[in-house]
Formats: C-alpha cells, sequence, structure tokens
C-alpha cells in the first residue's frame, strides 16, 4: 500500500537553493489541507558538498524517501542527479537542470566529469524519463540567475499534486518582494519548459 | 495555527508556549536552530535567550533559571552533553524550581559530528526522565510537556530528538507563546540546593524512589501506543516507530506493534506485547536501550518469546531508514527483501564532491603559512569546526572533541615527542574548551605553539556570535573579549596577531613561535568569507595573465575559485579577492583585476 502521495528528493549543491524548493511545496501543501514531510542537509555536509532533501506529500511518516521509492528526482545540478538516482523508482521522473557545478575534484584535475549525455543515459536506465533543462539560462532570461531553483520548481509543478495558484502563493512568502516578479516569470518559463 | 516547520523550530514553539523564561544553549549541529529560532520569535517577550559558552555552562545556568521560579531550557548537541555531564548528573539529585528541560540532539550517522553517541543511555545513567520524538511535532508536544513532567516529579527532563526530527520539516500545529512567569525569586533551602554528601544521600534514595512514579505517569502518553494483533510483533522507539509503521503498511502485514516515546520504558505495555507475541522484534537508532528492557521482561512474563533486534536484523551504528526497517521485518517474516538499487554508471564516471573550505577561506592561508615553516615531521593536533576539512593539507593530525588540540599537544610534548608540535582551534572552539588548556599548558610548561584561527564567529555551525565578537545571541552589544589579553594571561609566552592574507608576515610570525623557547600563541584573524560575503564587503578579484606556466602550485593549495584547464590555471566568479594565490605563484602571474 502507497504510504506517500508523491515522494520528491531535490538534490544540488550547497547553496543552490534546494531548501527553498522544499520549503515552498512544504508550504502549499499545508495551505492545501495535506501533511507533508521534508528532510533536510545541514552542517558540515553543506559547505561545497553535495546536498539530498527530502520531500513527501500527503504523506504522514517518516520524512525521508525510501532508496527506490522516489516518484520525482529533481536534480540542480547533473552529476547530483546521477549520484542520488538510486532514490528513484523505476516508475519515476528525472528533471536535470543541464548546467554542472564542478566539484574541486575536476576543477583541479584529479578527477573528469562526465557529459550530460552519459549522465542522461545512466538515468534513463532506472527510471520511466529523464529531462534536460536549461535552468540556468532559463533563470537569466526571467531576469536573474538566482532563480534558477525556482525554474526547476516551475518544471517540478507539472508532477506534484498541489495546485499551482498555491505554490505561487507560497512562493511570494519566502522570496524578497523585489525578487518576485522575476521569480514568477522563472517559475512560468521552467513550467513551460516541461508542457 | 499550522505551518511547514523545521523540527527545531517547532521545538522552539513548544518551548515559547509552555511560558519558557530562560534558554541558553551552545551552537551544535543538529541542535543549533532552536535557540536562533528564539531568537526570531521572542519579540518584546521578558524571555532570556543566550549563547553560553560551553554546555556546561548552559545547564547551570538553565538550574539556576529554573531554582529561581522560571522555566529553562538547555540546547546542546549529544557530544555537548559530554561537556555538561558534571551538572547533569547532580541536577538530578537537587531537582529543579519551575520546569527545567534538557535538549540532546543526537547524530546517528555522524552526519556533522565526531560520534554517534545515543543521549538516552545519558538520561539513564542520570535516572533522568527521556521524552524520544519521532517528528516534529512531537518534538514540539514534549518539549511543552516536559515542563509539566519536570515540576510534577522535581526532577530535570531530557528531549532528544535526532538529526532526522530537528532538520525534518513537518506540518506542525501550534499556538501562542505564553509570558513568563512574572515574579521569580530563588528559594534558598541547602538540603535541596547544596549537594553535600549529608543532603545528597537521601536525596539519591528519593531520585531513585521516584522512577516507577515517573514512568506510570508516562506510560499512559500518547506517544506510547500498542496495538495487539497477530503473534508476530514489533517494539519500536523514537523515529525508528515511524519506519516500522511505514514498512508494516508496505508489506502489508497484520502484525503488533508497540511505539514507544518516553523513558523510563513503559513496562507494563511491554509486558502486554511480550504476553501476546511468540515472537517480537525491536527496532531502535543507536544503543539497545530498549532491547535490554524487553530481555529483562521477557525473563519474567514470556521466557519463550524470541527477541530479534541489534546483533542480527538491525544495525547498532548508523542512523536507520525505511528500507533498513521493511527489510528487517520482511526477514522476520520470511518474506523477500528489497535490494537497494546499485547504478555501476554512477560509480565509475562520477567525481567525488566532498565539503571542503570555502573559496577565500583563511583557514587555508593560516594552514599554508604554518605547513611552510613548520615542515612534515611536525606534529599538528587541530580541533573541531570548519578547519577539520582541511585534513588533506597535513595539518590536521588529531580531531577529538572541543578543544583537546591544545591538551593533546601538551600531552604529545610530554610523552616525549621530539619535533615541533603546532596545534590549531578556532576563535569559538578555543573559548568554549581551549582556555583551561591552554592555562594548564602554560602551568605545565609546554614547548608548544598554539595557532587560533581567529575568523571571528562560530562559523561551522552557521555563524553564532560569541563572546569575541561584540555581541550576544540576540544582537545587543556586549563586551567584546580578547583574545591576545586572555592567552597572555593564561600564561603564552609569545603572542602574535595576523593576518593570515598576509602571508609573508603571517610566516614571519609562524617563525618567531617555532624559535620561542616556551608556549608561543599566534591569533590568525580574519573574519568568515561567508559573513564578510553576507555583510556585502567590497570583493577584489583576480586573474591569471599568459606567464603561468602550469606548476600548479596554486591549483594545489586547494581554492574552489582555481581550476587547472589546459595545463593553465585560471581563476573562476568563486574567487573572492583574498590574494593568497598571487604570493604563492613563482611566476607572478596572478593579479588584480583592475577595474
Amino acid at each position: 500500500m502507497r504510504t506517500s502521495e508523491c515522494d520528491i528528493v531535490i538534490v544540488g549543491v550547497g547553496g543552490q537553493g534546494v531548501i527553498l524548493i522544499s520549503d515552498v511545496i512544504g508550504r502549499a501543501a499545508v495551505k492545501a489541507g495535506k501533511s507533508v514531510r521534508g528532510a533536510e542537509t545541514h552542517g558540515m555536509a553543506q559547505r561545497g558538498g553535495s546536498v539530498i532533501n527530502h520531500t513527501r506529500i500527503g504523506c504522514r511518516f517518516s520524512p525521508m524517501v525510501a532508496a527506490g521509492g522516489a516518484d520525482v528526482l529533481l536534480a540542480l545540478e547533473p552529476a547530483e542527479a546521477l549520484r542520488f538516482a538510486h532514490f528513484l523508482s523505476s516508475d519515476g521522473v528525472a528533471l536535470v537542470n543541464t548546467s554542472p557545478v564542478l566539484p574541486v575534484t575536476v576543477t583541479t584535475g584529479i578527477a573528469a566529469y562526465p557529459s550530460l549525455e552519459e549522465i542522461l543515459a545512466a538515468l534513463r536506465d532506472v527510471c520511466r524519463m529523464a529531462m534536460p533543462i536549461d535552468a540556468t539560462a532559463l533563470a537569466k532570461r526571467a531576469g536573474t540567475a538566482q532563480a534558477m531553483n525556482v525554474v526547476m520548481l516551475g518544471a517540478l509543478s507539472r508532477y506534484i499534486p498541489l495546485p499551482e495558484g498555491l505554490l505561487l502563493d507560497a512562493l511570494a512568502e519566502v522570496v524578497l518582494s523585489k525578487y518576485l516578479e522575476a521569480n514568477r516569470r522563472a517559475f512560468a518559463l521552467g513550467k513551460a519548459e516541461v508542457e | 495555527m499550522r505551518e511547514y516547520l523545521l523540527g527545531n523550530a517547532a521545538i522552539a514553539r513548544g518551548l515559547l508556549e509552555a511560558g519558557v523564561g530562560l534558554v541558553a544553549g551552545y551552537p551544535g549541529t543538529p541542535s543549533s536552530e532552536i535557540i536562533e529560532t528564539l531568537v526570531d520569535l521572542k519579540g518584546d517577550m521578558p524571555l532570556h535567550v543566550e549563547w553560553s559558552v560551553n554546555e556546561k555552562v548552559a545547564l547551570e545556568v538553565a538550574a539556576g533559571g529554573s531554582w529561581t521560579g522560571v522555566r529553562a531550557a538547555a540546547t546542546m548537541k549529544h557530544v555537548g552533553l559530554n561537556v555538561a555531564a558534571d551538572p547533569f548528573m547532580t541536577l538530578a539529585y537537587l531537582g529543579v524550581g519551575a520546569g527545567l528541560v534538557l535538549i540532546s540532539a543526537d547524530d546517528p550517522y555522524c552526519h556533522s559530528s565526531q560520534n554517534e553517541q545515543d543521549s538516552r543511555r545519558y538520561a539513564q545513567f542520570a535516572s533522568i526522565p527521556c521524552l524520544d520524538p519521532a517528528d516534529p511535532q512531537e518534538a514540539r508536544d514534549m518539549a511543552a510537556f516536559g515542563f509539566d513532567l519536570s515540576e510534577r516529579f522535581n526532577i530535570p527532563v531530557m528531549l532528544r530528538p535526532t538529526t532526522r526530527v530537528s532538520h525534518a520539516r513537518a506540518d506542525v500545529q501550534f499556538g501562542e507563546p505564553q509570558p513568563p512567569c512574572e515574579s521569580p525569586r530563588f528559594i534558598k533551602n541547602p538540603a535541596r540546593r547544596v549537594a553535600l554528601p549529608v543532603h545528597a544521600r537521601p536525596l539519591h534514595t528519593e531520585l531513585v524512589e521516584k522512577q516507577s512514579a515517573i514512568e506510570q505517569a508516562l506510560q499512559g502518553t500518547r506517544w506510547n501506543r500498542l496495538t495487539l494483533r497477530a503473534e508476530d510483533g514489533i517494539i519500536a522507539s523514537g523515529i525508528a516507530g515511524l519506519y516500522a509503521e511505514e514498512a508494516v503498511l508496505d508489506l502489508d502485514l497484520d502484525v503488533s506493534l508497540l511505539r514507544i516515546g518516553t523513558y523510563p520504558l513503559p513496562s507494563s505495555l511491554i509486558e502486554r506485547m511480550l504476553r501476546h507475541v511468540k515472537r517480537v522484534l525491536v527496532v531502535e537508532e543507536l544503543e539497545p536501550v530498549v532491547e535490554e528492557q524487553v530481555e529483562r521482561l521477557a525473563r519474567k512474563v514470556n521466557p519463550g518469546v524470541e527477541i530479534l533486534g541489534k546483533g542480527g536484523l538491525i544495525l547498532r551504528e548508523g542512523e536507520l531508514d525505511l528500507l533498513q526497517v521493511r527489510n528487517a521485518v520482511a526477514r522476520m517474516r520470511g518474506l523477500e527483501e528489497k535490494q537497494p538499487l546499485r547504478i555501476p554508471a554512477a560509480d565509475k564516471i562520477l567525481p567525488p564532491r566532498p565539503p571542503a573550505l570555502c573559496p577565500g577561506c583563511s583557514h587555508r592561508a593560516t594552514y599554508y603559512a604554518m605547513r611552510k615553516v613548520f615542515g612534515k615531521k611536525a606534529v599538528y593536533p587541530s580541533d573541531i569546526g570548519c578547519y577539520t576539512m582541511a585534513v588533506g593539507m597535513g595539518t590536521v593530525d588529531t580531531c577529538l572533541c572541543m578543544g583537546a588540540s591544545i591538551t593533546l599537544a601538551s600531552g604529545i610534548r610530554f610523552g616525549g615527542e621530539p619535533e615541533d608540535i603546532c596545534c590549531s582551534l578556532g576563535d569559538s572552539t578555543f573559548l568554549h574548551g581551549g582556555m583551561t588548556g591552554l592555562l594548564n599548558a602554560a602551568y605545565n610548561k609546554a614547548r608548544i605553539t598554539v595557532t587560533i584561527l581567529d575568523n571571528s564567529t562560530t562559523a561551522m555551525t552557521g555563524h553564532q556570535p560569541h563572546p569575541g565578537t561584540g555581541v550576544t545571541a540576540t544582537g545587543e552589544p556586549t563586551i567584546k573579549v580578547s583574545l591576545e589579553a586572555l592567552a597572555s594571561a593564561l600564561g603564552a609566552g609569545l603572542v602574535e596577531t595576523v593576518d593570515p592574507n598576509d602571508l609573508e608576515r603571517t610566516i614571519e610570525c609562524f617563525q618567531k613561535a617555532k624559535e620561542f623557547p616556551g608556549l608561543s600563541v599566534v591569533i590568525a584573524r580574519q573574519p568568515c568569507v561567508i559573513k564578510a560575503r553576507r555583510s556585502g564587503s567590497s570583493r577584489r578579484s583576480f586573474t591569471v595573465s599568459d606567464d603561468c606556466q602550469g606548476c600548479r602550485i596554486c591549483v594545489d593549495y586547494g581554492c574552489p575559485a582555481i581550476e587547472f584547464e589546459g595545463n593553465k590555471a585560471r581563476i573562476n566568479a568563486l574567487c573572492t579577492g583574498c590574494g593568497v594565490c598571487a604570493k604563492i605563484c613563482p611566476s607572478s602571474a596572478i593579479s588584480e583585476v583592475v577595474r
């Protein structure tokens, strides 16, 4: 029996705004009268390392998505998509920002960064669909590169059981008002990308 | 009200709703956001919130508040309770005035800790009741309930969230903050406040005698839930109860389930379960605290029952998750286990992304200069903080506990180590647990160099202020203690202060300290780059010219702002303008961009 309406794993690199996405989803879920659970990365791991957030809509159990159980993997960074791909269910969907953030191991020439094609191919082996999204470029088009995470949230909005209006209300609560219009544009561009 | 709250914010809400009047803590992942939330929410309420110098201080300040008649709480991470263990053990005897709640946040899997000790053992050790929440809602409810329990039984109460409760979010129902007690007074009562042997002996008897009454009172709370069904049972505590409940639903099984959230454990519920089942699986994170009690009770009520748990199905180390618990239940029932998905491509093609010091972090510059002066053979005891991540630079040889860099360095010297010894610790760590060690080193004549990596904040846990910053937890201006004056007063023979971004001077300072025939202290002072960026201080930027010979000296320095591409170094947008790389480039190929 299903114990959660929708299980989402959001991954990226410290500083990309992973927590904001979960915060918006959680607030929107509360507005919708649904129970919601989330788990965050704080502390040492944040310093330039991989960041993972679990968000479970319509769930009253533990805050963590089980490996092999995610309906959606939302990746703000392509290598991180593959690093956490074991969370995807075989029916799941991976939405992947195509713009890499090179780890120090790559910038210093110790390790190599795989091509986007390799990453997407490996993702497609484990889930129903892996969709690349150039969220960084779309955010710039919306008016602020910082809103890359909100572009991805817009794309995610097509796959989660929450009304768009509530997500936008929640977004308005967490974004500074002077950036709200750009963030709304970013959301719309992300959503259009998966239509 | 219902909001999507972080577990630690939910705890802060619970404290406020209980009318807490004093909260003291020392930052530590995963506990820090409790006090930060209180600072955000307290408004005009007459509530004293402080970052204390360390956890022992925090618990004692909280106890003083409690004895003066205001509800008080102390917050810390699990290893902080080791520091606070001295007052903790005896407070159980002396009791409380108004309610006293100690929050010790455990970190199974060491997400951000040096060990994964189980605070439930401490509660048991001290004979103090422990509340073990499964989620943020329970954490909020238990935080408020803890004060009532504490007052009813005249005993401190421990709230023990774990990382997956403190740093979980959930929809949480909460109410309005209540004002603290208005007419506090310390009431003199030596028989209860002075732990002389003549007082302690009867207080110990009283402590032992009230245990069963506490157990009785906790047994019927909503955090202990027994559902008797088939003759297979599961007993699960804290967050493990959620995993167990979800696993049972996922597997669609008809099993009996006892969820536990309070200690001393609800023996009669456990006995009812044991009488009902033939086989029982005990699911709990870390130590077999529940399992040992289950074994003890089973000898009495059902010696034939099969008990499963640690040493087989449930690991004693690390954190549990749904898949592990589901598989343990499946194995008990002879059902197929789910294997975690392996993705060979991921292991093969993914570059590692370890946490690292930030671009432009001054700790890197300090360690570079230190290593340059003291060399490969010197011994480098280090400590707890961001700088522990510099373990790859060859200047972090030890990390034990807060402040142990100086004392380990002393012991290594007195043990007979012939090489130079240069230890390092952060400013907050020095004030927390390093001062006594420095005094001891001076008193016992340790010839070592102590480096205080002073970034003027408690960076690792989220930039909390401390006595060296000039502000309190609530942002009020206060004294700004001088590390130089402290080091001199504690007996250091040489005290030098330097800006680590001034590499030449830093090297000179370390040279001087190395040659000094006694206890030397180098204070390497440069504000944390994250804080500097947030405060909007202007950044310079640097670039690499065609003179770059591709020697990789700057790349090996390890700053994430320096990349290596096509046999040349390149500086990316992460550059904070510290300029250290320009000073170490042998070809003078790195220079500031003139705007």
